[in-house]
């Protein structure tokens, strides 16, 4: 893993170190039989084509958890995932590069937590933003 | 031209129902499993002893772990009123997850669900109905685990 960082390290607008992914046709099919998602526009092309899609397309959920990823790499083991949510507006398809990234919005202390929050989002091999969505993490603190 | 509404009184009626609980049993192998196929290789999720040096019990599982979908020690029912959808495709619209507690290997969670709320739009695609629905997990010593809210959409 990597060093951890600390809440007093992270200032508002920088970037979430990002995190690359590609999935492949198989990897969908590892996600369904992991999550129990067995829905075949995510492996059948014909049923995902006759759903009026443009052919099988990557589970939101494997999505979903790849910014959970992002984030957690980000927090490092001392630090927390409080919340976070993603919706997925675009279609992303197995075979394009798509990179997991964000920007600091917020610090603040709550309590004892070292709070940030951040936007966070998956880009297309075109840079088009597919799934938007926001963070709220605790980082540990230097001063504890 | 807009077409007639496609929620029905049924429908309006299952918001808010509560589901009975879903029982299952956190193991190591499907968060193991659920981690792969995330392709994460962070050792919290596979290796036990080092989880044990963050002061885990065992491993934990990664965030978007859907414990529901595993083979459950008890299918909780849904209570109340039921409905069914007037399409056939469907698609996630999205996920927030709200974490009080990491999952760890070894708990027991309890999972009720219900639908918090079921409106339509116009798309692309047609009539589109969103169904938004909440999934509380909490575990054997009846805390908070986790929050799951997930906007479905048929069309």
């Amino acid at each position: 893993m990597a060093d951890q960082r600390y809440w007093e390290d992270i200032q508002v607008g920088a970037a979430v170190p990002p995190l690359q992914k590609n999935a492949t046709p198989r990897q969908l099919v590892m996600w369904a039989g992991a999550s129990g998602d067995y829905y075949e526009i995510h492996y059948n092309q014909d049923f995902a084509l006759k759903n009026m899609l443009p052919g099988i397309i990557i589970h939101g959920a494997l999505k979903g958890s790849w910014l959970g990823q992002m984030l957690s790499d980000w927090v490092g083991d001392r630090g927390r995932i409080k919340k976070y949510g993603v919706s997925y507006r675009g279609m992303d398809v197995p075979g394009d590069n798509i990179t997991g990234k964000g920007t600091v919005t917020k610090k603040y202390v709550d309590g004892k937590d070292h709070v940030v929050e951040a936007e966070i989002w998956l880009e297309n091999g075109k840079g088009e933003k597919t799934t938007p969505g926001t963070a709220v993490v605790v980082f540990p603190s230097r001063s504890k | 031209m807009t077409q007639g509404s496609v929620i029905t009184d049924e429908m309006r009626k299952a918001v808010g129902v509560e589901s009975e609980p879903t029982v299952v049993l956190i193991e190591k192998e499907p968060i193991r499993r659920f981690a792969e196929a995330i392709g994460d290789p962070n050792p919290v999720y596979s290796d036990e002893e080092y989880a044990k040096k963050l002061g885990y019990r065992s491993v934990i599982a990664p965030p978007g772990f859907h414990p529901e979908y595993s083979f459950p020690i008890k299918r909780g029912r849904v209570s109340g009123p039921s409905f069914r959808p007037p399409f056939t495709r469907n698609l996630n619209g999205g996920n927030e997850y709200e974490f009080f507690q990491p999952i760890q290997a070894g708990d027991v969670l309890s999972i009720t669900n219900r639908l918090g709320d079921i409106y339509e739009r116009d798309g692309r695609m047609g009539k589109m109905l969103f169904t938004i629905r909440e999934v509380v997990f909490r575990n054997q010593k009846g805390e908070m685990v986790l929050i799951m809210r997930h906007t479905g959409i048929s069309y």
